[in-house]
């Protein structure tokens, strides 16, 4: 079958398709012929599979919470396995249309310039579908992924040479190109049927805002309650039995994640941890008593509670790590999570018009994140040239 | 009249010579006034105006006009010019003209008219400058056309406000792009214009 597509073959203008495929499903028996190379078993496909695999926790509750908010929101008794069905119903059209846009995209640029296919899009299109609302409709989201596939990546010449997170920019463009899908009361709970399961009538009590919604606009002490109306305390946000984005609602599955990605060294714990010292820190600057105040209601909230509200947790595991798009001197991490938290929640708090500023930080971070590398590396040759300097004179 | 020079004049700044394709000048009125079409074409033939009839009667005075206070001469005239255009603006188009609010009086510090009297009307006679100067601002009036269409069509639905996305569409759960509008867009679909640009004419490409 092989020599069909190499050049002159019958099917050589598919050969960078066929190389994608052969060598995501055997390991290549081709080795370098010259010189001694140092090879670490850790390739880019290895590392982009223990990224999705960190993401699976999170993607699994994600789905059983879609079932638990829309059984909630129907008023009908439903098993944990029927509701784990319901969002799995509802999350794989969303899966498919990511993968199915991304790779096409890929899939196709990769072969117009004779390249091999990168395996970048194996994360995104993962991580796509949990940070989308799941009541985005399927072409949004579809054109979504093509803008930033095509104007955040492959413009700036594919995996590994873009600036801005591809999932954040597309993210980032459903915001703002349809923002009536992307925030309020219709976004966040799917109240209609998935692929034929769960239909029903909405209960009367129901309103689908995330907490973080509906402390940006509230009046007065914010009180935050899940659709039903009833209040909601820190453990249902650290389980993650509230409204919101699939992917972000569970601490504890993104910590989960977290722990994978750490144990396995493939994400910085330096940014990780600054990410959440810093918004944490910021939290609680906000949180002083004579500092919080009505007309900002988000900086009411306890430090604690922002860190697990909204999508801060997982920005700070799966968006902010991204070894791409974030710095890459140690120094440099440091510097950039800390600021990511910290923005992420002045964004929060002092903006009212983005009731959740994690996206806005990673992606201004990101662009900034090539000039801390910068500083940190030109202020380290300084004090290397000023010591060697005042050696010599010594000697 | 139209020797091969005076027509390279006024076809090369359509497209090989093009003032916002190549020259990047005049990029930020292209991205302020482009939200729809009506004032795009509005700003495209105040700019042609301007620049023609600036363009003419530098080159009339080019011989004497001492060379050291000729930016000031330059900037007398074109500055003239505009708050003309912007007068007639406010009598007959009063809405397009608040739309465009402050473009119009910008188009003074517009680059590509202080680049063109510079490169051309002060080394040319008046007809071949009069020719450059329309050349120039049909560029520039292209250019914005076609931003604005996308971004009208695609932002709004509509073109020169009429709807041309049926109601139907809407029904069925099409939305207009909120980001269409917004000027990050403009910049992108700009950019866009470029890269299809370059890519057909090869000779522009640089390394």
């Amino acid at each position: 079958m092989e020599p069909a597509f190499r050049p002159g073959g019958k099917l050589s203008k598919l050969e960078s398709v066929y190389d994608g495929m052969e060598t995501f499903l055997f390991t290549p028996n081709t080795t370098s012929r010259s010189g001694a190379h140092i090879h670490d078993g850790n390739d880019l496909k290895r590392t982009m599979i223990t990224v999705v695999v960190a993401l699976i926790p999170a993607l699994l509750f994600g789905m059983y919470n879609i079932g638990v908010q829309h059984y909630l929101a129907i008023g009908e008794p439903a098993s944990r396995l029927t509701m784990f069905l319901y969002g799995l119903l509802a999350m794989l059209p969303v899966i498919v249309v990511s993968y199915a846009v991304g790779l096409g995209i890929e899939f196709i640029s990769a072969q117009i310039h004779h390249k091999e296919i990168q395996e970048g899009f194996l994360v995104t299109g993962i991580l796509i579908p949990l940070i989308v609302p799941i009541n985005t409709p399927l072409w949004m989201t579809a054109v979504a992924t093509a803008f930033a596939v095509i104007f955040a990546k492959e413009v700036f010449g594919g995996t590994g040479m873009n600036i801005f997170n591809v999932a954040l920019i597309t993210r980032a463009f459903l915001f703002f190109a349809y923002p009536s899908h992307m925030s309020g009361d219709a976004a966040f709970v799917k109240v209609d049927d998935a692929l034929g399961m769960g239909g029903g009538t909405v209960v009367d009590t129901f309103s689908g805002a995330t907490p973080l919604g509906q402390v940006a606009t509230s009046v007065g002490d914010p009180v935050m309650t899940n659709i039903l109306g009833k209040p909601i305390g820190f453990f249902d946000a650290f389980f993650g039995y509230i409204p919101g984005s699939p992917g972000e609602t569970s601490m504890l599955a993104i910590l989960i994640g977290a722990a994978i990605l750490l144990i396995t060294g493939i994400a910085s714990w330096r940014i990780m941890c600054s990410v959440f010292v810093g918004g944490l820190g910021m939290a609680a600057l906000v949180h002083l008593p004579n500092l919080q105040s009505l007309t900002y209601p988000a900086s009411m909230l306890d430090p604690m509670m922002q860190l697990c509200l909204g999508g801060f947790a997982f920005g700070a595991v799966f968006m902010a790590t991204d070894p791409v798009t974030g710095a890459r001197t140690k120094v440099g991490q440091y510097i950039y999570g800390l600021l990511i938290g910290v923005f992420a929640i002045l964004i929060r708090v002092y903006n009212s018009g983005y009731p959740e500023g994690m996206m806005l930080a990673i992606l201004l971070m990101n662009a900034f994140a090539p000039l801390i590398d910068h500083c940190v590396v030109s202020f380290n040759i300084k004090r290397r040239a000023r010591s060697a300097a005042a050696k010599v004179k010594e000697g | 009249m139209l020797s091969k020079k005076n027509k390279e004049a006024f076809f090369n700044p359509l497209s090989k010579d093009n003032p916002v394709l190549v020259q990047i000048l005049g990029i930020c009125s292209a991205l302020a006034v482009t939200a729809s079409l009506e004032p795009a074409i509005v700003m495209g033939i105040s700019v042609i105006c301007v620049l023609a009839f600036s363009n003419v009667i530098i080159s009339f005075l080019r011989k004497t006009v001492p060379t050291n206070i000729r930016i000031i001469v330059q900037l007398v005239v074109v500055a003239a010019l505009v708050i003309i255009v912007q007068q007639i603006l406010i009598a007959y188009n009063y809405d397009v003209s608040k739309k465009l609010s402050v473009f119009v009086g910008l188009i003074i510090t517009n680059c590509i008219l202080m680049g063109r009297l510079e490169a051309f009307a002060m080394h040319n006679s008046p007809w071949p400058s009069f020719l450059d100067g329309i050349g120039n601002g049909l560029g520039y009036t292209i250019v914005l056309l076609i931003v604005a269409f996308f971004r009208e069509l695609l932002g709004s639905g509509t073109l020169f406000g009429f709807r041309v996305i049926p109601q139907w569409c809407y029904d069925h759960g099409y939305m207009d792009n909120g980001l269409m509008i917004l000027p990050p867009m403009a910049l992108i679909t700009v950019g866009v214009i470029i890269w299809v640009h370059r890519s057909r004419n090869k000779e522009l490409q640089e390394n």
